[in-house]
């Protein structure tokens, strides 16, 4: 049993969702991103099952662990009860804490989804609030979202919200002492170290391939670019 | 006879247990970022039209799902800012939980079942918590999503409404539904239905007049994907999955949609505007987009509450014109109006 395959095994996903793969198949005729994607949850369950650091390194390092959607319809229909979405989640936390996701184009990514939704966390204490869906990063939103955006604190109004007061209600501000017990809880739980791994590793990996990390060009890099796209 | 009880004992195994009253409420932050409207019609009906105890607590923050889900955090995280909603309820008297995202939905049913076969993980948990927040918990009796509470009290529903999901000649409006896929598929019996026979807001539909129509992809996801849509790169694959199942529903021409996750009520709505952006095509007659509703919407149109009350101004699928079908009397010029307003209380039955 290899040193990477035994920090995936500590996790308890891992245990949850994978018990004896006998590579049926049913997860990726069910899967959406198998759909769209050159993804194969039998695959990827078959790779780890497999126990070869060698294999397990390849995958912390591909794109591939990173298309999964995490919809868990795999685990509804595996007449075993496995769940390739929970081994993804373990090989995507290995992935992190290792490094080894700023060498795909797809794991890079985890820079700008910790930007915008992992801040807005500890910052306003929602992982989604409206002004963070900019109408610039979000064009399919629409007209409509274009004049909420305009309109936050009349449309919260008009529709009872609470938005950024004090007290309860819709879209309320959450109150300091609430933030400062959810940044305890991440210092506490591993998230704020996370995140720090998430930062440190992109800043390497930006010096690496030239791109300035302070003035936003690698957010920008990794938000837009889609390589398949120019195929 | 005996066939009939057979299918009766069957779907008994379908069902769940849904609390009567007292609820401590969880709210979501997809649902309120962009449907306020359902955040306040759910309390409303909750508390003022069926009369039951339910506590909106301003301490309560996200859960983190959507950041667990794009794997920005770990597990023990999650089950951490979790267990502090289990300890904000344990305080202030409540033992039943409504949540009104699915995906917390889900991570609450996970973080409960994982304890189950792992408790060393929830004594690792309650440690954590106590080091973090000095905040004990008691595990909820009941955890229930808000679109299973509706679903619990669609007769009482019924029986006040003044209208019925039909159109104006009275003919059965035609509606498919979208359950959200953390309802159900991670944890079938969590669910009313199970992840295969959906009925939460089917039972809806049929308690309040409209017709439920079945259609191939209706257990598809909507195509949200966490990282799929918050990264501007992957979004071909959301649109795509939402892609495929417009086009599944679209021969059964349906008035509308109504789905219990406010992710995917959202894409549902937004895809069907970017669909037509970017390849002319529309879904519903007339070459107009099918109307995305969430339940309350659907039950708050049923018991006579004015559309714009409803939030419903914020789709970007116009519902102007199923109003229009139900033969609802509204006022177009109060749609893009902003500022507190007292919401109108329609006389129920």
């Amino acid at each position: 049993m290899g040193k990477l395959y035994d920090q995936l095994a500590e996790d308890v996903r891992l245990e949850e969702g994978l018990n004896a793969c006998m590579n049926c198949g049913m997860c990726t005729a069910i899967c959406p991103a198998a759909e769209f994607y050159e993804y194969d949850p039998r695959r990827i369950a078959d790779m780890v099952q497999k126990k070869d650091d060698a294999i397990i390194e390849d995958l912390l390092k591909s794109e591939t662990i990173w298309y999964c959607g995490q919809c868990m319809s795999c685990k509804t229909r595996c007449p075993r009860g496995n769940a390739p979405g929970f081994i993804i989640q373990a090989l995507r936390k290995l992935s992190i804490k290792m490094g080894y996701f700023t060498c795909s184009e797809k794991g890079r990514q985890q820079f700008a989804l910790k930007r915008t939704i992992g801040e807005n966390i500890l910052k306003h204490g929602y992982c989604v609030s409206p002004k963070l869906v900019t109408p610039w990063m979000h064009p399919e939103q629409g007209p409509m979202w274009e004049w909420y955006y305009s309109n936050v604190e009349g449309v919260m109004a008009r529709l009872g919200g609470n938005y950024q007061q004090d007290g309860a209600g819709t879209m309320r501000k959450i109150r300091q002492e609430d933030l400062d017990e959810l940044k305890s809880i991440f210092d506490t739980t591993g998230g704020t170290e996370m995140y720090e791994a998430i930062e440190r590793f992109s800043e390497q990996k930006a010096k690496e391939m030239g791109v300035d990390f302070e003035n936003g060009d690698y957010f920008n890099l990794v938000y837009h670019t889609n390589s398949q796209n120019e195929d | 006879m005996e066939q009939e009880l057979g299918k009766n004992a069957v779907w008994a195994n379908y069902q769940k247990d849904i609390a009567d009253d007292h609820y401590y409420y969880c709210r979501s932050c997809i649902r309120q970022a962009f449907l306020p409207g359902s955040e306040r019609m759910f309390l409303h009906i909750v508390g003022n039209v069926l009369g039951k105890d339910i506590y909106d607590d301003p301490k309560h923050t996200t859960c983190t799902g959507i950041a667990y889900h794009s794997d920005l955090v770990p597990q023990e995280t999650t089950a951490t800012v979790i267990a502090r909603h289990f300890a904000l309820m344990t305080e202030a008297g409540y033992e039943n939980m409504a949540i009104s995202c699915i995906t917390s939905f889900g991570l609450y049913t996970e973080i409960l079942e994982t304890w189950k076969e792992h408790p060393e993980e929830e004594e690792k948990v309650r440690d954590y918590l106590w080091k973090a927040t000095r905040r004990e918990f008691k595990i909820p009796k009941n955890i229930a999503h808000t679109s299973d509470i509706i679903f619990h009290f669609r007769h009482q529903i019924a029986e006040k409404a003044t209208r019925r999901l039909v159109d104006v000649n009275g003919n059965p409006l035609k509606v498919v539904d979208h359950i959200g896929c953390h309802y159900a598929k991670l944890f079938p019996s969590k669910g009313v239905g199970g992840a295969e026979f959906p009925y939460v807001l089917a039972g809806m539909v049929d308690a309040w007049g409209g017709q439920q129509v079945d259609y191939p992809e209706r257990r598809h996801c909507c195509g949200f994907g966490f990282r799929n849509y918050l990264v501007m790169a992957n979004r071909g694959y959301s649109v795509a999955n939402s892609h495929k199942k417009l086009e599944s529903m679209k021969p059964y021409q349906p008035d509308l949609i109504v789905a219990n996750c406010p992710g995917c009520a959202m894409f549902l709505d937004r895809w069907q505007y970017t669909i037509e952006q970017m390849e002319g095509k529309t879904y519903g007659a007339n070459g107009q987009g099918i109307p995305v509703l969430t339940y309350e919407e659907m039950a708050g149109l049923v018991l006579g509450y004015n559309p714009w009350d409803l939030g419903m101004q914020l789709h970007q699928i116009d519902v102007e014109p199923l109003l229009l079908k139900m033969g609802i009397d509204y006022n177009p010029a109060g749609k893009h109006e902003l500022g507190a307003r007292q919401l109108t209380i329609p006389t129920l039955k």
